[in-house]
């Protein structure tokens, strides 16, 4: 059967099972859209303001499905307003496919209108990336791409069509998608090893990563932690892997983590790292992290082994069939010192001080997990409301914490949470927490919500400034304040009316609670903004590079 | 830290765009090209990229997973010198008349390096060999003016038949 390029893109994105796309027409897409307009009862095109929003919510949409990502934009400012949202989910190892569209194969190099080179500027933020010269590569070159954003260690994939190639006709086949290749590399020999040091281990420490949320390899990590008796701690990138009621969940680490995982690491005998790449924001210090231990690592990059931190044995592969064929080779092991020496830190443990006169953001955010329930999802920008969230949400559950680890995108979360709500259905309850620095990066995607009748509840801690960077600058620049205090008259009641939603605005918990209440039974889009004091800190912190020792609590 | 050379080669997809994802790759993770050719394979679908690197162990593990990253990579190891054959073409132009031309072509021939173009006032040696031999060579050479020099960069294969390679993990 003969079609053209743009009938053969809506075909294998039906093939790949894509329901669901977020985009932006012009120019070069025109056929494209075209064909999509045909075919709107099968795809989804979800229009957004901005490309960048579109990108963040195909990664939202990736992150809370584990399903492959779909966004497309036109060439020029089309394809370049991809690039924060490509790199964010990069960064992140989030499956997604970037369409875009480009100038006509004749008009390529010649500085035409809307002409860019995208798969230059791209390749460093991509797995791989694909220009389509010719139509009858086009079917295969977009099977590839999908193949690729999910095989190993995903990612995102770009595929550059210009227009001419949407145009022009060729035979076209059905195809089944491809079955995921393993890129399980690790020996039966590498497993005992791994075993014999958990087993040999007196104060082992288990820390997780996104890859136990990508594998989906939370139960496994659980059972492994009751039978070897293993307390473990988690990155961001892991928030809602284990359970918050097992006393042996001690939390988050890292710069922002408590000081029990950050002590219990550096006292440990052994850390068993999976899925995980010993960030900067987790081993501050490569040189002083963890240095009393042992170290097993199970990636399934084989290049992040040894990359940040020398380990001492490592298992390369994915999360979960590492942990499937671990788990027979370890002895059942209880380390009753051990926990009660990590009780004795609890008890001396940084705790945030409750208020009734004032919004407290551990309050807040405890006021809405509780009212929430345990099914919601998270979303959020980037900044102190960030590591708020990653440290006072209790409730979550795995692919329930969405948020932009690596890059630390501020923007990211209103489009991420478009896509998280547009994935799980209406019936879903999608919480985004944001700044108002962060908000005012990309709150222009409400217009999305809007559109969409999506009940995104946004909660906006308000400080007034940009309160991560302050912070650093009362810690680290003698309270020089530069351009963190932007003197603001952001009405956000009057601004959400403008586009069409609800606002509250509370200045303390009563308020909170009900405008959370009623933002519960709200069909469509609601914000709440949430004003607090713009000294409030996000404790406790170790300062990059820095170790244990300069951990500040207050 | 101790930065040796080492020598990785890299079997790729012939396709457009493949230098740059290297050469990229190289320049984003800071890993240093000392030189770099790119030449035909007996399969025509495959490229093999010759790198010359500096680093320690740590270093070239890294350059080698991260490469073995890239989708058009098909293979990818270190050559180690004692199991490889290196060679490197070099053309020099140096200054050359009547007075020095004798002693400039007995220095050539002790290298075996061949003249192939001459004029009233220059001499072009062409000489193939290991990169040693051919700094030794320019080594030679300092005495003279060197008026123009190309040097194509190591290409390199390993000794005997075909060899398995694994992972560097």
């Amino acid at each position: 059967m003969t079609l053209t390029g743009a009938q053969i893109f809506t075909r294998v994105l039906m093939e790949q099972g894509v329901d669901t796309l977020f985009g932006y027409p012009g120019g070069s897409v025109l056929n494209l859209y075209d064909e999509l307009y045909k075919c709107q009862n099968k795809i989804r095109h979800v229009l957004t303001a901005h490309e960048q929003g579109a990108c963040h919510a195909a990664d939202g949409y990736a992150r809370a499905t584990g399903r492959t990502g779909v966004v497309l934009a036109t060439s020029g400012p089309g394809a370049t307003n991809l690039v924060t949202g490509i790199a964010t989910a990069y960064m992140d190892s989030v499956p997604l496919v970037a369409f875009t569209g480009n100038v006509g194969t004749s008009y390529i190099g010649k500085d035409s209108f809307q002409e860019v080179f995208i798969t230059g500027i791209t390749m460093p933020i991509t797995k791989h990336n694909f220009i389509v010269r010719h139509v009858e590569e086009l079917a295969d070159t977009m099977r590839a791409a999908f193949r690729i954003a999910q095989t190993g260690r995903k990612g995102p994939v770009l595929v550059d069509i210009p227009k001419d190639v949407t145009a022009a006709r060729t035979e076209y086949t059905p195809a089944a998608p491809e079955p995921i290749p393993s890129r399980d590399r690790f020996t039966h020999a590498d497993l005992e090893a791994a075993a014999a040091l958990i087993n040999g281990a007196k104060k082992p420490i288990l820390y997780c990563g996104g890859g136990v949320a990508a594998s989906g390899a939370g139960p496994l990590v659980k059972e492994l932690m009751a039978k070897a008796g293993i307390p473990a701690t988690y990155t961001m990138m892991a928030a809602g892997v284990l359970d918050y009621g097992d006393e042996l969940n001690l939390g988050m680490l890292g710069m922002h983590g408590s000081f029990t995982t950050n002590k219990a690491v550096d006292e440990a005998d052994l850390i068993l790292a999976v899925g995980t790449r010993f960030s900067d924001r987790v081993a501050m210090n490569a040189k002083t992290f963890a240095h009393n231990a042992r170290k097993v690592q199970i990636d399934i990059d084989a290049s992040e082994i040894n990359k940040n931190v020398t380990v001492d044995c490592s298992v390369v592969g994915d999360v979960s069939s590492a942990l499937k064929e671990l788990l027979p080779l370890i002895q059942p092991a209880q380390h009753p010192e051990w926990i009660e020496q990590i009780h004795r830190w609890q008890k001396v443990d940084y705790k945030p001080v409750d208020h009734d006169d004032r919004l407290m953001p551990h309050q807040v955010i405890g006021a809405c997990c509780e009212m929430a329930g345990p099914e919601a999802v998270y979303v959020t920008d980037v900044g102190q409301h960030q590591m708020w969230a990653a440290q006072y949400v209790k409730h979550v559950k795995n692919r329930g914490f969405i948020s932009s680890g690596g890059l630390g995108t501020m923007g990211f979360g209103y489009g991420a949470a478009i896509g998280a709500q547009m994935a799980l259905g209406p019936s879903a309850r999608v919480i985004m927490m944001t700044g108002d620095a962060s908000f005012h990066m990309n709150l222009n995607e409400a217009c999305t919500a809007v559109s969409n009748q999506l009940p995104i509840i946004t909660i906006i801690f308000n400080n007034q400034v940009l309160g991560m960077v302050r912070q650093w600058q009362t810690a680290f620049y003698e309270n020089r304040y530069s351009s963190t205090d932007p003197h603001r008259h952001t009405n956000f009641v009057k601004l959400a009316e403008g586009f069409g939603l609800k606002g509250y605005h509370c200045e303390n918990l009563a308020q909170f609670k009900d405008a959370f209440a009623q933002a519960l039974t709200s069909k469509g889009p609601v914000w709440i903004e949430c004003m607090i004091d713009r000294d409030e800190k996000v404790l406790p912190m170790i300062p990059s590079g820095g170790s244990l020792e300069d951990m500040m609590m207050s | 830290m101790d930065s040796e050379k080492h020598v990785i080669s890299l079997l790729v997809d012939n396709r457009t765009g493949v230098l740059s994802r290297v050469v990229g790759l190289f320049g984003r993770r800071g890993f240093n090209i000392d030189s770099l050719t790119v030449s035909a394979t007996d399969h025509p679908e495959v490229s093999r990229i010759t790198i010359l690197v500096h680093g320690d162990a740590a270093i070239l593990r890294q350059i080698i997973l991260q490469t073995d990253r890239l989708e058009e990579t098909r293979e990818v190891f270190a050559l180690e010198s004692a199991d490889s054959l290196f060679r490197e073409l070099l053309l020099l132009k140096v200054e050359a008349d009547a007075s020095n031309r004798g002693e400039l072509r007995e220095i050539g021939s002790i290298y075996k390096a061949k003249i192939i173009d001459l004029s009233p006032g220059s001499m072009v040696f062409e000489l193939t060999g290991e990169p040693e031999k051919i700094d030794a060579f320019l080594k030679m050479m300092e005495g003279y003016k060197v008026l123009e020099m190309c040097r194509t960069g190591i290409t390199a294969l390993e000794r005997g038949g075909l060899h398995p390679h694994t992972s560097p993990i």
